[in-house]
C-alpha cells in the first residue's frame, strides 16, 4: 500500500452558505457566499491560491460544464481550475484535488469549491437526467429512493430483521438527525421530528416515507488547504490536518455478477478499510470521535455504519435504537444534521460534511460542539447502491 | 407437399377490464351500452402493443425449441400480421426476429392493410412451406373512441404458429379466397379510429352474401364433405351471424367455435387465429377445422388434425393465458394506457429522452434480443456482455460469446415500489433480478401489484415498452421482469 499522505495537507480555512431553498440565489452567487467566509477563515487573499477544484455534478440545472464558472464567480487569476464530477461524492472529489495538489508539492495553497444549484426544475427530489446513450435502453426506471430502498428489502432478508424494526430503526436515523440539524443554523431543515411523523409520511419508494429522504436544496461549501508547515508559519493554531483520502469506484460486479447479496456497499468497505490503514485507524469504533455519512436516505446511512467497520453486521439497526449514534451516543452521527436536514446540493455535500468537522475540531460549533473531538471521518456517495463510487475521508487534530 | 401447422402459441395481456365498468361511465352519454355491458375484454397494460404481444405468442409458440438454445435456428421467416403494427416504415416482424435471438438470413415481412391480413398471412407462409419452416404471428390492440360499442367489443391479443411440412399438428387441406371491396369499416392512414358502418347491412349485404360463396369455393378445393367439419371459427361479433352461414352452408351448427367474446373481446386481424388456437387446443386427431378471414372479402382455410397434435410440447395457449387474469374495473386507468384522456403527467414527465438509433443498431441483440455474455475462460454467465468479464477472479479481456437471457429462470434479490420516478402506472416497481444461470440486472418489473413482490420471488422476463418517445414518435423496447402468473388468478 501507498504511504498516503497523512498529515501532509493541512486546513487553512472552510466556509459554507446557508443551504436550503435560495430563490434568491444563482449558483454563482452561492459559490461566493462559501468562499468569502472560506478566505476570511483562512486570512488569505484570493490572489494567494495557486490552483482551484470545483464541483458540481448536474451543471447543466445552473452553470454549465468547466471550472470556468469558479473562475469568473470568483474573478481568479488565471489559475488551474479544474472540474470534477463523480456522482453525489463530487465535493469530496473536489477536496481530494486540492489535498493531493498540496501534498504533492504542485500548489502551496489550493482551494476546493462545491456547489449546486437543485431548486430550478419546478418539482421535488432531484433532477431527471439521461444516463447515457447506451443505459438509457435498459436502466429501470429508478429514482434515487427506489435504488436506495432495495437495501432495506435486502437487509432485512440477509439478516431476518422484521420490516417494521427495521422502519423503526430507520426513522430513529431521521429523528437523531433532525435533532442536530435543528441547532444548526446553516441547516435547510431545523425543526425537530418524531418517530410517528417518519412512519406515517407518505410512501415515497417502499419502505422509504418521505421523512426517510434527505432534503433537496441549493448550496455551496469551501475549503483552503496548504501544508502544515505552512499553516504554522501563518500563525494557525488548533491545526486541522488530513489522515486519509479514500475513494473506491464500482467496476459492475454488483450489478452484473452474483457474489454481491443487495445489503450493502461493496465499495465503502474497500474505501474504509484503506483510510484506516492511511490514517493508521486499529479500532474504529473506540478511535472515531465522530462522523458524517452520507445519509441520502436514512437506509444508507443504516447500512453504512456497518460499512464503515463501526457496528458488527446485521446490529447497525440495533445501535441506533440504542442511540449510539446520537449526539450524546458513544460515536455522533450527523452532528450538524447531515443531509437529512441540509439537503443534498450534490457538489457542496462532501465539503459541508468537512465543514462541520473543522468546526468541531476549532471549538466553533456552537450548540452542537462536542467535548474534545480528536478524529472525525466522512463518508460521501455518489450513484446507486448497485453501481457507486464511494468517499471515506478522515481528518482530526494535527496533534492527534 | 403436405403442408400445415407444426405448433401453436398465443398470448392474451393479463388485464381484463370489466365491460360493466366501461358502460357504467358511458351509459349517461349513450344508453346502448349497457345491452353490451357483460363479461370483461383484454387490455394491453401501458407497456403492451401489438409487437409486444406478438412476441410472447411467438415464445408461447417456440417454447420447448427456445429452451433447447440455438434450435430456432431453423425458423426460416417470421411473417407478422395486424393492422396495429407499432410502426408504419420500420419492419414489425425484424424486430419480432430480433427479440426472438433469430438468425439474421431469414425472410421477414409484415402483412398488414386488412383485417383478413391474419388469415391471408397464414396462407402465404403455407404456400411458401415447401422453402423451410417459418413463424406466423399475428396481434392486435385495438384503438377505439371512448363511447362507442366497439370500446367494449374490441379486445387485445395475439396468436402464432409455426408453419411447415413436416411433423405437423394440422394439415392444411385448402380453402378460398375472395377479395371484394366491402367497406364495413375503414381507418384511414391519418385517422387514429375506424369508421363503422351499418350492423344490418354489414350482416345482409356482407356476411350472409359473401361467406357462403367462399366456403362453397373452399369445399370444392379441398373436396370434403360439408358435414364432415368438426370446428367451425367465423370471427364476427354479430351475434347469430356464425350459425346463419354454417346453417345455410350445411355445417351443423354445434360445431361453432365460441367467438371468445365473454373473456377477450374482438382482436382484429389476430381473432380468427386466436379462435383457431383455442381450437385447437379442444381439438382430437383426425378433425376437421374451418377458419374464416374477414375483411374486403373473405378466406376459407381448412385444416385437419394429426395425431402430432397429442405430443405437442405443453404451452400457454389461448386457455393458458385465459386463466392468468386480473380484472381491471378502472376505466381512467384503461383510458390513460391508451392516450384517451389529456392527463396532467407533472414535469418529471418531460424528460426528453431520444434513442440514438447508431446506438441501438450495435446494441440491438443485447437490448432487443436480451443476448449477454458468457465468458470461455471461467464461465461465468453475465449481462451485458462486455468487453471485460465482470467476475472478481477473471477480468479477462474479449473472452465472451453470446448467451441469451430471456428464457432463464430467475428471482428477486431486491425490489421497491417507486411513487417518485415518472411512470404511466405508479408505484413502477423494479428491483435486482438475479437468473439462475449466473448474471443479474437492476430491471423494470411489470405486471405486478402493490404488496406482490418479495424477496425470493421466481420471476420471468417478458419483451415491453421500456418507453415512447412521443417527440420523435419512437418506442423503446426491452425486457423485463414479471412474476410467473400463468397458475391464474392473482393479485
Amino acid at each position: 500500500m501507498p504511504r498516503g499522505i497523512k498529515d501532509e495537507v493541512a486546513i487553512l480555512g472552510m466556509g459554507c452558505s446557508k443551504f436550503g431553498e435560495r430563490w434568491d440565489m444563482n449558483a454563482e452567487d452561492l459559490i461566493v457566499e462559501a468562499v468569502e467566509e472560506c478566505l476570511n477563515d483562512a486570512g488569505i487573499e484570493r490572489s494567494q491560491i495557486d490552483a482551484a477544484w470545483f464541483s458540481t455534478a448536474i451543471e447543466e440545472q445552473h452553470v454549465g460544464k468547466s471550472g470556468v464558472p469558479l473562475a469568473v464567480s470568483l474573478r481568479l487569476p488565471y489559475i488551474p481550475v479544474t472540474r470534477v464530477e463523480n456522482y453525489c461524492a463530487s465535493g469530496t472529489e473536489a477536496f481530494r484535488g486540492a489535498c493531493y495538489a498540496v501534498a504533492s508539492g504542485a500548489a502551496d495553497i489550493a482551494i476546493a469549491v462545491g456547489v449546486e444549484k437543485l431548486k430550478d426544475t419546478g418539482y421535488g427530489g432531484l433532477p431527471q437526467r439521461m444516463r447515457g446513450a447506451v443505459a438509457d435502453m435498459y436502466w429501470p426506471n429508478a429514482s434515487a429512493p427506489g435504488s436506495f430502498a432495495q437495501l432495506a428489502t435486502a437487509y432485512s432478508a440477509k439478516h431476518g430483521v422484521k420490516a417494521d424494526d427495521l422502519k423503526l430503526a430507520m426513522a430513529q436515523v431521521s429523528v437523531k438527525s433532525h435533532e442536530n440539524g435543528a441547532k444548526n443554523p446553516k441547516a435547510h431543515l431545523q425543526k425537530e421530528i418524531t418517530v410517528e411523523t417518519v412512519l406515517n409520511a407518505p410512501m415515497v419508494a417502499e419502505p422509504l416515507g418521505l421523512f426517510d429522504c434527505c432534503g433537496v436544496s441549493d448550496g455551496s461549501a469551501a475549503a483552503i488547504v496548504t501544508t502544515p508547515r505552512i499553516a504554522k508559519s501563518m500563525g494557525k493554531q488548533d491545526i486541522v490536518s488530513v489522515k486519509a483520502l479514500q475513494l473506491a469506484v464500482s467496476n459492475g460486479q454488483e450489478a452484473s455478477h452474483n457474489s454481491w447479496d443487495g445489503s450493502y456497499f461493496m465499495t465503502t468497505r474497500r474505501a474504509a478499510e484503506r483510510a484506516y490503514k492511511e490514517a493508521e485507524i486499529k479500532k474504529p469504533r473506540d478511535e472515531v470521535s465522530m462522523f458524517e455519512v452520507h445519509d441520502c436516505f436514512s437506509v444508507t446511512e443504516l447500512v453504512t455504519m456497518e460499512d464503515l467497520y463501526l457496528s458488527e453486521e446485521g446490529t447497525a439497526w440495533r445501535d441506533i435504537l440504542d442511540g449510539f449514534y446520537n449526539s450524546d451516543g458513544q460515536i455522533p452521527c450527523q452532528i450538524d444534521g447531515g443531509l437529512k436536514c441540509f439537503g443534498h446540493p450534490i457538489g457542496a455535500s462532501g465539503l459541508r460534511m468537512l465543514y462541520e468537522m473543522y468546526l468541531q475540531f476549532q471549538g466553533r460549533a456552537g450548540a452542537r460542539q462536542l467535548a474534545d473531538p480528536r478524529i472525525g471521518m466522512t463518508h460521501n456517495l455518489g450513484g446507486f447502491p448497485h453501481q457507486n463510487v464511494s468517499s471515506v475521508s478522515i481528518v482530526g487534530r494535527y496533534d492527534a | 407437399m403436405t403442408v400445415g401447422l407444426k405448433a401453436y402459441g398465443a398470448y392474451i395481456p393479463r388485464l381484463r377490464l370489466s365491460r360493466k365498468a366501461i358502460a357504467e361511465a358511458n351509459a349517461w352519454f349513450n344508453p346502448a351500452v349497457m345491452g353490451l355491458a357483460k363479461g370483461e375484454r383484454a387490455i394491453c397494460n401501458w407497456d403492451e402493443d401489438s409487437l409486444t404481444m406478438a412476441v410472447e405468442a411467438a415464445r408461447d409458440c417456440l417454447t420447448s425449441a427456445r429452451l433447447d438454445k440455438g434450435s430456432t435456428s431453423s425458423v426460416t421467416g417470421v411473417t407478422f400480421a395486424s393492422t396495429t403494427l407499432p410502426f408504419d416504415d420500420r419492419q414489425n416482424a425484424g424486430i419480432v426476429a430480433v427479440a426472438l435471438n433469430l438468425d439474421e438470413s431469414i425472410v421477414t415481412m409484415d402483412f398488414a392493410g386488412s383485417q383478413r391480413a391474419g388469415t391471408s398471412g397464414v396462407l402465404n407462409s403455407l404456400r411458401n412451406a415447401a422453402n423451410g419452416d417459418s413463424l406466423f404471428v399475428t396481434a392486435d390492440k385495438r384503438r377505439t373512441q371512448t363511447s362507442g360499442p366497439q370500446e367494449l367489443q374490441f379486445g387485445d391479443a395475439a396468436a402464432a404458429f409455426t408453419v411447415g411440412s413436416d411433423d405437423l399438428i394440422a394439415e392444411y387441406l385448402g380453402g378460398s379466397q375472395l377479395s371484394i371491396d366491402f367497406v364495413d369499416h375503414y381507418r384511414g392512414s391519418d385517422s387514429k379510429y375506424d369508421y363503422n358502418w351499418e350492423e344490418r347491412w354489414i350482416r345482409d349485404e356482407g356476411y350472409f352474401k359473401i361467406a357462403p360463396r367462399a366456403i362453397r369455393a373452399a369445399m370444392e378445393d379441398t373436396g370434403i364433405d360439408i358435414d364432415s367439419v368438426d370446428h367451425f371459427i367465423m370471427p364476427t361479433l354479430i351475434r347469430g351471424v356464425p350459425q346463419k352461414i354454417a346453417d345455410a352452408a350445411g355445417i351443423a351448427s354445434e360445431t361453432v367455435r365460441d367467438n371468445l367474446q365473454a373473456q377477450v373481446g374482438h382482436a382484429g386481424t389476430a381473432h380468427p387465429l386466436l379462435m383457431l388456437v383455442d381450437c385447437l387446443q379442444d381439438a382430437n386427431p383426425g378433425q376437421t377445422i374451418v377458419v374464416i378471414g374477414w375483411g374486403q372479402g373473405c378466406d376459407v382455410l381448412v385444416f385437419r388434425t394429426t395425431e402430432a397434435l397429442l405430443s405437442l410440447s405443453p404451452r400457454q395457449g389461448v386457455k393458458g393465458y385465459l386463466a392468468r387474469r386480473k380484472e381491471e374495473t378502472n376505466y381512467n386507468r384503461y383510458l390513460s394506457f391508451n392516450n384517451l384522456l389529456d392527463q396532467d403527467r407533472g414535469i418529471r414527465a418531460e424528460l426528453d429522452a431520444p434513442t440514438a438509433l447508431s446506438a441501438l443498431y450495435r446494441n440491438r441483440d443485447m437490448v432487443l434480443g436480451f443476448v449477454g455474455g458468457k465468458c470461455r475462460i471461467c464461465g461465468t454467465v453475465q449481462y451485458p456482455k462486455t468487453r471485460a468479464c465482470v467476475s472478481p477472479n477473471c477480468g479477462a479481456f474479449n473472452s465472451q460469446d453470446p448467451h441469451p437471457f430471456a428464457e432463464i429462470p430467475a428471482t428477486v434479490q431486491s425490489w421497491t415500489a417507486d411513487n417518485l420516478t415518472y411512470s404511466p402506472d405508479p408505484p413502477t416497481h423494479f428491483g435486482m433480478v438475479v437468473f439462475d444461470e449466473g448474471g443479474r440486472l437492476m430491471a423494470d418489473m411489470t405486471d405486478v401489484s402493490p404488496g406482490e413482490v418479495e424477496v425470493g420471488m421466481p420471476v420471468k422476463m417478458v419483451f415491453r415498452r421500456r418507453g415512447v418517445d412521443d417527440k420523435r414518435g419512437f418506442i423503446k423496447y426491452f425486457w423485463k421482469a414479471t412474476p410467473d402468473h400463468t397458475a391464474g388468478e392473482n393479485p
